[in-house]
């Protein structure tokens, strides 16, 4: 599992960091996403599509079985 | 349905279809094609004053936004919780002085948000009541022109006297940050300034009064939270979504036709977001007209949705769970002092909550 963030399209609404703030942070510049584990533990995907499903503007995705 | 006036718009009350429409490119939040769902004689002439971000659309909302977003990230917030308990506690302080009878809203629910956003930006407290009565009478619907026209007034002589003063002299603040930035004139550092005064006092204070309001009058649910504190955190994500106290909702007009939800929305109409029924919307929530503190499932809008979701949501959540603790931890007892039917609400305002709750407990 991957998870990816784009800053480009994020609005720092802190949904992420809200849901996951070990995998989410927010730079104190703008607010927007900062990833912090890319690939955690597979038992963290029901958070992490709360994550997506919470994220006002798609800036975070997951692949659920990369290269596999 | 019909606006006031006759002008054909729309309402939207499916969980599903807020999202997509509050995330819609094809319609803006600028406040010059806005119209109120319900009567009311204050409206918008024109576009909003520079630097007033909440009704302007990207790129010049993100521009202005930006620039404030660092001081309301969720770790940031967290790391004010030391400043907002201590004027938690000030106030509760006052609240046990004031004795078994007090109204909470004035002693306690409205003072502490205000105090904490005048903190943020170094508004002096000796300001902070008359803004308070300004950003009070801009959100009463029954307000008329003429005391419209004067609290903005009211509004802008306290910024054009406090904004100058502070740019000769930045301090080490929120507006500090921002005048230091170099980036905003002294008119966008004023439009900013009201932005964050009028989004933070009222909105927090009504939840905050709301809330204890409810769980006074869901005992069991006040129970299972003194039995498990661990649980405030879904408890404070419960109370936004059960009371959603923007219960005017979220509007949005259409910036050309557009196909939406099945209908054809005409360019310049204007659709309505009904936050409160969205957020109990059956296909989305199982039994939403239940409070339950414990409830897992969360994903509410009563902060809005898209890139003008609720800027001090961070905050607010903060103020909010400080506020619920320090308050039933000090007064165990605390109980309504009228029966909650007689509790008088402002039904007349864009922030719904109570206009007084007075309340009592065992000294």
């Amino acid at each position: 599992m991957r998870i990816t963030a784009d800053r480009e399209v994020c609005c720092s609404a802190g949904q992420c960091a809200l849901i996951a703030p070990d995998l989410f942070d927010q730079s104190d510049e703008d607010g927007s996403v900062v990833l912090l584990d890319a690939q955690p533990d597979t038992g963290r995907l029901d958070v992490l599509r709360e994550v997506v499903s919470r994220c006002p503007t798609g800036a975070i995705r997951v692949e659920e079985d990369p290269g596999v | 349905m019909s606006y006031h006036g006759g002008t054909t718009g729309w309402l939207i009350t499916r969980h599903a279809e807020a999202k997509e429409l509050l995330t819609h490119k094809s319609f803006s939040a600028r406040q010059e094609g806005i119209i109120s769902p319900v009567p009311t004689e204050l409206g918008y002439a024109g576009p909003a004053d520079p630097g007033a971000f909440a009704k302007t659309d990207d790129p010049i909302h993100s521009r202005y936004r930006k620039l404030v977003t660092g001081f309301f990230t969720v770790r940031r917030t967290r790391q004010f919780a030391p400043m907002i308990e201590r004027i938690v506690h000030e106030q509760l302080d006052d609240l046990e002085k004031a004795g078994p009878g007090a109204d909470l809203v004035e002693v306690f629910t409205e003072s502490v948000p205000s105090r904490v956003m005048c903190e943020m930006i170094g508004v002096p407290e000796s300001e902070r009541k008359t803004l308070q009565r300004h950003v009070e009478t801009l959100g009463r619907l029954s307000c008329t022109v003429p005391e419209a026209l004067a609290a903005v007034s009211g509004m802008s002589g306290f910024l054009s006297r406090f904004v100058p003063v502070r740019m000769d002299d930045p301090r080490d603040d929120l507006l500090g940050d921002l005048i230091r930035g170099g980036q905003l004139d002294e008119q966008e550092l004023m439009g900013m300034t009201a932005t964050l005064i009028t989004g933070a006092f009222d909105t927090t204070g009504n939840m905050l009064a709301m809330g204890v309001f409810t769980l006074l009058e869901h005992p069991d649910q006040l129970a299972k939270l003194r039995e498990d504190p661990e649980l405030m955190g879904t408890a404070v994500e419960e109370l936004l979504r059960f009371l959603t106290i923007s219960h005017l909702g979220a509007s949005r007009w259409a910036l050309e036709d557009v196909e939406f939800a099945g209908q054809s929305i005409k360019k310049g109409e204007v659709v309505t977001v009904a936050l409160p029924a969205v957020n109990r919307d059956p296909e989305r929530y199982d039994n939403p007209d239940q409070l339950d503190i414990g409830r897992t499932d969360h994903g509410h809008l009563a902060l809005g949705h898209g890139v003008h979701q609720c800027l001090g949501q961070h905050l607010a959540r903060t103020i909010l769970r400080v506020g619920y603790e320090a308050l039933f931890d000090r007064f165990p007892t605390l109980r309504l002092a009228v029966p909650g039917d007689e509790v008088p609400m402002r039904d007349d305002f864009v922030h719904y909550g109570p206009r007084s709750l007075p309340v009592t407990w065992d000294d």
